[in-house]
């Protein structure tokens, strides 16, 4: 058993239903008991979709467990595709219809149904949602374009000259992050290079169109979580390569675009970066400086963590002193990018876990997912979301890609706006003791009330190290003056602690029993990086 | 199913059990492990500890539709592979889960093991567990347990799981004393309300269930009259009556007449006279009369159709219709407790379409072609038939808001005038 009080990732079902979300024709019959309808609300409410998402339930009770849940099974798949007539249908089953094993894969396989049936094995005991999102789409892909394989051997059709080059869009889905503009902004991007997208999927494709997927030349993974092995295998059955830079920042863009020339034998050389590509000055901006050195805690899905750390240093001039995923299948990636940053890698799917850390860095910024926007909210520290879980927030009405020229514009305002601005920062700096313009006061383009938080978590944090202080005096005889408590206030809250405790170390090693001011400084010159 | 017919032996008053549609098919709806998201709240130091799955984990942390801030008093102990493969013994995993929780929270008082539908299908012996757990913390935390899976339970009802889960453990009530237990979760600043009601009328002592800390348990015993806040409690109510407790039948605490036939049931029970009743209710009935008024300007005429989902369906289907003039297109609820909900069908107008169970496609058809003005639903179904053009009010807000009681008549009302407004406002 596994402890959760928050989960990153739903069961292995609900992947396979943002895969049936994404698509068009394609429906999905659920052996699931009563309840597990909760889902549809994810698509429903955070993503606002208008239509509910292509899937029956047989929402079985315990009644139904006596006598004949497989007549249930098979009444709710005929039931579904006489209402939506889908030209593919997936079964699946949750958790509990795991346990009872009815094997609605084959049932359904032998009710003779006139589509394509594709029966899903979702193990809702080892596996979670991205896996599960993963592994459908990829035996969806797979079901459809199998009996197309050519034979070992076989040449690919040469693109007929002057013709432009076709690329696949693979990975976005319902419920991802920022699916929807990134689409957009990739293809545009693509434009700009002289490539023609054949086939966006998951995300609005059909059945027809997964079977149109061969004529592309190329394949673009832009999510990896969601379409690698999908990827893999196109790759391997016709010889379709794969573009592996997900293009999330300038850097990566820019290599983006380089790979996307290699694989696809075209000069991308002359090819000049859009007018509206505004990061690299922004950045380069005089006011900007201020953002040097910021200490930055990641946290999220592999993709956007490791593309966030790379920004965040080459793009912004921050410190990682955090970084880590929740998703165990790419632990290898981010672990390579905690090793390039100095960082200690932190893999795990358990909230409390990632709290601790995050409270131990004392980062001045937290990118992260909607879990640690709370754990942010909680230490009062800025916060952007950079990757799923997702929020209703993360559908913005507004056009806001992650990806290419105009997603690094973005990820620019939305990572720095959080932040107290240089003067702004300075000042406070400066007169600590202004009574509305103290550091636990909001940034002033913030509005008031957005970091509320604050003052009781400083409270529970100094509470804490005071304790420490306590147990400390009871073995040492080490106290603080009152000056020294007063001009440590005077340090920005989210150093306090930590400021605290080198001071405290700092004069442990010394022997010295009573902290004065003198102390502190001795102790800040001392430690001082 | 039984199809969407219309009952033909309408009475001349009300309805009854007889007319009700019966359906079944998918249902749209939580299990009752939705009921934890409130109930944590209510009892501030109860922790609920569900033995379930990833799914369980997901659905607590989506039924509220935003994540709730604070470090929550619930949590899941999912089960892996090994616990099912047998490799590791289940109850250990429980007792190392258990005390992982009390270690970290020791200002809880009571843990619920909540029971779930892959903890049910594979047999695990919550009962046993919480029995040995109980012994281990004895004097330092009480452990419960109860069932809220989709198999059994159907959203609210987890709330009666619960709350049964508690009736063995309330102290007896003396044979010579006697008081009035409200049963089901109201917000507090409703339960003060009723609370002063009481005391102005010369009522006490009064106790509720759920009470707000687990330590506060009301005693039960023959000189128990029993009057219910909420209208799927009936497994408590049973077990309570079980207890030597009289229920007192009454309409339910919604709107002006609900409140005042519920307050009466107790009145009457204390023997008060209803001048007293009445002069003590006035200045609450006269404030809610007026600010209602203003509801009911909006709702008067408007058609209205309940999806079934909180078990509320029929009692403010009632209040909608007798004090905001509103026209009952079709009122469905998960399942029928005849018993609990008789004092309500009477007063429902006569030929209502009344459904019991789902079938969600079925019902969704009916909503097209009733094209009603606005449809009580659940979340997942509320921006679809939105896209369609219809207005939709969340049932969910039901169980989340003040809504009992004579100063909250108007804030219910409000909360279906409220998409009407907005319907008639936007040019977009």
């Amino acid at each position: 058993m596994q402890l959760t009080l928050w989960s990153y990732e739903g069961p292995p079902h609900i992947g396979a239903m943002r895969i049936a979300a994404s698509m068009e024709g394609v429906h999905l019959v659920l052996h699931a008991p009563q309840g597990d309808t909760y889902a549809d609300l994810l698509f429903t409410m955070i993503e606002r979709r208008g239509q509910r998402p292509p899937v029956s339930y047989t929402s079985f009770q315990a009644r139904e467990l006596g006598s004949d849940t497989a007549e249930l099974v098979k009444s709710t798949i005929q039931a579904a595709c006489d209402r939506f007539a889908p030209r593919v249908l997936l079964i699946g089953e949750s958790c509990t219809a795991e346990l009872i094993q009815d094997q609605p894969g084959a049932l359904a396989q032998g009710m003779g149904l006139p589509i394509p049936v594709l029966s899903l094995e979702l193990p809702a005991y080892t596996r979670k949602e991205n896996w599960g999102a993963n592994e459908t789409f990829y035996q969806l892909v797979r079901g459809l374009l199998k009996s197309r394989v050519p034979a070992p051997g076989a040449e690919r059709e040469l693109r007929k000259a002057g013709a432009r080059p076709l690329a696949n869009l693979l990975g976005p889905s319902a419920l991802g992050f920022r699916c929807r503009d990134d689409v957009v902004e990739v293809t545009r991007l693509l434009d700009s290079l002289g490539v023609d997208v054949n086939v966006v999927a998951p995300l609005g494709a059909s059945p027809e169109d997964l079977l149109r997927l061969p004529e592309a030349d190329f394949n673009v993974c832009l999510y990896p979580e969601l379409a690698d092995q999908t990827c893999l295998w196109l790759e391997r059955m016709f010889g379709q390569r794969t573009v592996k830079t997900v293009p999330i920042g300038i850097g990566a863009t820019r290599d983006f675009i380089a790979e996307v020339g290699r694989v696809a034998g075209i000069d991308v050389s002359a090819t000049k970066e859009p007018i509206w590509s505004r990061m690299p000055w922004y950045s380069r901006s005089v006011d900007s400086t201020y953002l040097t050195g910021k200490r930055v805690f990641i946290f999220g899905d592999a993709t956007h963590v490791v593309a966030a750390a790379r920004i965040a240093t080459e793009e912004l001039g921050f410190t990682v002193v955090g970084l880590g995923t929740y998703a165990r299948e790419f632990a290898r990636e981010v672990r390579e990018a905690a090793k390039r940053y100095g960082v200690e890698p932190l893999i795990t799917d358990d909230y409390l876990d990632v709290e601790a850390r995050v409270a131990e860095a004392h980062p001045e910024l937290v990118l992260g997912t909607q879990m640690e926007r709370h754990i942010a909210k909680r230490l009062g520290i800025p916060c952007a979301v950079v990757s799923a879980p997702v929020h209703i927030q993360d559908f913005p009405a507004r056009y806001a890609p992650q990806m290419g020229f105009e997603g690094a514009n973005v990820i620019f305002d939305t990572w720095v706006h959080p932040l107290m601005m240089g003067l702004e920062e300075h000042l406070i700096t400066m007169f600590r003791e202004d009574f509305e313009f103290h550091d636990g006061a909001t940034p002033s383009h913030l509005g008031p009330g957005a970091r509320t938080a604050h003052p009781s978590q400083e409270r529970s944090l100094d509470t804490g190290s005071t304790a420490e202080t306590a147990a400390a005096t009871d073995e040492n005889i080490m106290a603080w003056t009152s000056e020294a408590e007063q001009e440590l206030k005077k340090i920005p809250f989210f150093v306090r602690g930590k400021a605290r405790r080198n001071t405290e170390r700092f004069a442990q090693e010394r022997g010295i029993l009573t902290i004065t001011v003198e102390t502190l400084y001795d102790a800040k010159a001392h430690f001082g990086r | 199913m039984t199809g969407s017919n219309l009952p033909s032996s309408a009475q001349a008053t009300g309805c009854d059990a007889s007319m009700v549609i019966r359906e079944r098919g998918q249902r749209q709806v939580f299990c009752g492990l939705a009921g934890i998201v409130w109930l944590h709240r209510k009892i501030q130091d109860a922790f609920f500890l569900v033995v379930g799955s990833r799914t369980c984990a997901h659905l607590l942390q989506s039924a509220a539709g935003v994540m709730i801030f604070a470090e929550p008093r619930f949590a899941t102990a999912i089960l892996q592979e090994r616990d099912l493969a047998g490799l590791a013994d289940c109850n250990q995993e429980l007792d190392r889960v258990a005390a992982e929780i009390l270690e970290r929270r020791p200002d809880i008082k009571t843990l619920f093991l909540v029971g779930s539908c892959p903890s049910e299908v594979i047999k695990l012996d919550l009962a046993k567990a919480a029995e040995r757990l109980s012994a281990a913390y004895r004097g330092r935390v009480r452990v419960l347990d109860y069932s809220a899976s989709g198999l059994e339970t159907t959203f609210t009802q987890g709330e009666d799981a619960c709350l049964m889960s508690l009736v063995p453990e309330l102290p007896a009530l003396a044979d010579t004393e006697r008081s009035l237990l409200v049963l089901g979760t109201l917000p507090d600043v409703v339960e003060d309300q009723f609370q002063r009601l009481f005391a102005e009328l010369g009522i006490g002592p009064v106790h509720f269930l759920p009470p707000r800390r687990a330590s506060e348990f009301p005693p039960v015993g023959r000189g128990t009259r029993l009057l219910l806040a909420q209208p799927f409690l009936g497994e408590t109510a049973r077990a309570l009556q079980g207890r030597g407790a009289t229920l007192l039948t009454a309409p339910y605490p919604f709107g002006i007449e609900g409140t005042l036939g519920w307050l009466r049931a107790a009145a009457d029970a204390w023997g008060i006279a209803s001048e007293r009743l009445e002069a003590v209710t006035a200045p609450a009935v006269a404030r809610a009369k007026l600010s209602l008024a203003r509801q009911r300007e909006a709702l008067a005429g408007k058609r209205i159709t309940f999806l079934p989902d909180s078990q509320l369906e029929i009692p403010i289907a009632r209040f909608l219709s007798r004090e905001c003039g509103m026209e009952l297109v079709e009122v469905a609820t998960p399942f029928l407790d005849r018993q609990l909900m008789e004092p309500e069908l009477a007063l429902l107008p006569t030929g209502v379409r009344l459904t019991e169970g789902q079938d969600v496609d079925l019902q969704l058809d009916r909503v097209r072609s009733d094209r009603p003005d606005l449809t009580v639903c659940g979340l997942g179904l509320a921006n679809p038939l939105e896209s369609e053009g219809l207005r939709t009010k969340w049932s969910i807000e039901l169980v989340f808001t003040p809504v009992h009681g004579f100063d909250q008549a108007a804030d219910l009302a409000e909360l279906f005038a409220r998409p009407l407004a907005r319907g008639a406002l936007l040019r977009v």
